[in-house]
């Protein structure tokens, strides 16, 4: 990271990529994180969405603290997709079970 | 980055850092001010006159001011005085209009004549509070600026923590005049020793305005309908319409007396009153957030007007509720006194303390590498110049604000904006010079003008009103004296720092010799 070698095309590219992954992954994350607890806690609505606005912020700063950390930065938007997926699976078997 | 956990968290440190913390720096300092909102307004109203609190005078001082000259208001806000505001503040709005915000009228009473005040127009420590979380940009932008930089603080202070293994061990370790060391273990131990402050006061900061800025989980769970959310979160703001019939407003005393009753004695903050003149006049009465820690977002009685009924108290919270207050309560530290308040206001120096070490930190590591040059890259001196004129430039710059206040005819048009004016020119001057001056002078310059304007303020303050020290301190006027007092410790403490910087500018002269010696021979 210090040397002047390293800092050729390749690399800022990839700083570019793992910046965008922890910012925009990151906040997609932590949003589909937040919506699953507010569909899935057992509290009242109003309560389950407070907690879930409140604890956003932690999946948020995890996100990108992983993204940072990680080797390569395909491996930072793996990181932040997969749990994303995860989350936007419960979601919607959380909203679809809102429907019916 | 390969090098491991531990580097790759410094590096996102050092990153997020330097690109936020020119901002960070002005939030956390305008922040620190805020805590003392109320008694900056005092000094730079000084019109307004402090008198023993009683409510009750002030509350029909209002009532009977209100109903001659705004009867027929949409609404009315009656902001009582209190221990640390003297102000008895009346508002109102002609119409209402839930599109719009800010179109009520504001007049300051005399709460014994019942007249209006006329102090001189200015936003006072209004000012700084806004400018903390908008940051003088149209709404909402301001708001959301400010919210990201909370974030990314929120990441450089836990990547901090990472980097920093020996955290407690090298608390106790400072080794001052090493030069950079010293920065860093400066850095190092304001930022461990208030570091439940920073994290509370960063983490709150997010909770404020989560619901603008992660608004994801209220539409996904009320399908998109935001007012539903929050007509469930705050049910008191659904007082019933106005029925275009007229009606007499009782008397707003007893109403008054109830609601501290509900509250076990509590103290009320404000009170509303809907559609005043028609038979359907609402009364909300609100509890002043100097009660709890928790804020209750809801803690009001509401009364019928014409009948004086009680229609609604709050109900408790729930537990998410709490937590939420909990963070919005500490955050803005209405609970606090005297000792807790200036404590609030210690940490958020140190806060302030601890971005602006850091960013010096960012560029002096930097810097040794060209010290031998002598020649910065364009990056370097940009940041430099950042440094100087978001630090030093934003001192002189509210030391400005507080000048124009007591300097600009009491009668001037639009005076209080051109205070804010003055405040925002003196901060632009500031850059100019940093970007016309070298490093170093540049520094001492600025600081040393910040010294002198802050260290004046005690005489400005005596020459142009009858509040100086002398009077503030005989008559016990806390908020008044120590304003000027802080001043005087604020302009101490720049001089200080700019003899300090003056004084080590000895290995800089070097550098500076150097330059002018490769200068020299290029120009051979």
């Amino acid at each position: 990271m210090k040397s002047k070698t390293s800092l050729a095309l390749p690399y800022r590219l990839a700083v570019t990529s793992r910046v965008l992954a922890a910012v925009v992954g990151g906040y997609l994350m932590a949003s589909l994180a937040a919506i699953c607890l507010a569909l899935w806690m057992p509290t009242s609505r109003a309560d389950a969405v407070i907690t879930g606005m409140m604890s956003s912020f932690v999946f948020y700063l995890l996100a990108v603290l992983w993204c940072f950390a990680c080797r390569t930065a395909w491996r930072a938007w793996f990181g932040v997709m997969l749990p994303s997926a995860a989350f936007a699976t419960l979601a919607g078997v959380g909203l679809w079970m809102a429907r019916t | 980055m390969k090098e491991g956990f531990r580097q790759a968290m410094a590096w996102l440190h050092t990153w997020s850092g330097l690109i936020f913390g020119w901002l960070l720096f002005a939030i956390f300092l305008t922040g620190t001010l805020s805590y003392f909102k109320d008694e900056i307004s005092h000094w730079m109203q000084p019109e307004v006159q402090a008198y023993p609190l009683d409510s009750a005078r002030s509350l029909g001082v209002a009532q009977t001011y209100l109903q001659q000259v705004a009867p027929t208001a949409a609404r009315w806000f009656i902001n009582l005085p209190d221990d640390r505001d003297p102000a008895l503040t009346v508002m109102w709005q002609d119409k209402l209009d839930p599109g719009r915000r800010g179109n009520f009228i504001q007049k300051t009473l005399d709460p014994v004549t019942g007249q209006d005040v006329q102090a001189r127009e200015s936003m006072g420590g209004e000012f700084f509070y806004r400018f903390h979380f908008q940051l003088q940009m149209p709404h909402p932008w301001g708001r959301w600026l400010s919210t990201i930089a909370a974030m990314v603080m929120f990441v450089a202070l836990i990547t901090g923590i990472i980097t920093h293994k020996k955290i407690f061990k090298d608390f106790f370790t400072f080794r001052p005049r090493k030069g950079q060391r010293s920065w860093l273990d400066g850095h190092n131990a304001v930022g461990v020793l208030v570091l439940p402050f920073h994290l509370m006061i960063t983490y709150s900061s997010l909770v404020i305005f989560m619901s603008m800025v992660m608004p994801a989980p209220i539409l996904a769970s009320y399908a998109g309908d935001t007012r539903a959310f929050f007509n469930d979160v705050f049910p008191a703001t659904n007082n019933a319409p106005a029925q275009g019939q007229p009606g007499k407003l009782l008397p707003l005393l007893p109403m008054y007396e109830q609601a501290r009753a509900q509250w076990d004695g509590g103290h009320v903050g404000r009170l509303g009153v809907n559609n005043p003149s028609d038979v359907n006049a609402s009364v909300n009465v609100f509890r002043a957030s100097s009660d709890n820690v928790v804020h209750e977002f809801d803690s009001i009685v509401s009364f019928s007007g014409t009948s004086g009924e009680l229609l609604r108290t709050s109900a408790g919270q729930s537990l998410p509720a709490i937590i939420g207050g909990s963070f919005y309560g500490l955050h803005m530290g209405q609970f606090a006194g005297p000792v807790l308040r200036w404590l609030y206001f210690i940490c958020g120096l140190a806060g302030t303390a601890m971005i602006g070490t850091g960013l010096v930190i960012w560029l002096g590591k930097r810097q040794l590498k060209h010290a031998k040059s002598g020649v910065m890259p364009f990056e370097l001196r940009l940041v430099e110049v950042l440094n100087i004129a978001s630090m030093s430039g934003l001192m002189i710059a509210i030391a400005a604000f507080f000048w124009a206040n007591r300097l600009l005819p009491v009668g001037f048009a639009e005076r209080s904006a051109w205070e804010v004016q003055t405040f925002f020119m003196a901060w632009g001057v500031s850059l100019l010079h940093a970007v016309l001056r070298r490093g170093r002078q540049g520094w001492v310059e600025q600081l040393s003008v910040g010294a002198l304007l802050f260290v004046a303020i005690p005489l400005l303050n005596a020459l142009t009103t009858s509040h100086h020290l002398g009077v503030s301190l005989a008559t016990g006027d806390w908020a008044m004296a120590g304003f000027d007092l802080t001043c005087l410790a604020s302009g101490v403490f720049l001089a200080w720092a700019a003899w300090k910087t003056q004084h080590r500018a000895a290995p800089q002269t070097r550098a500076g010799r150097a330059r002018s010696l490769t200068l020299k021979q290029e120009a051979n």
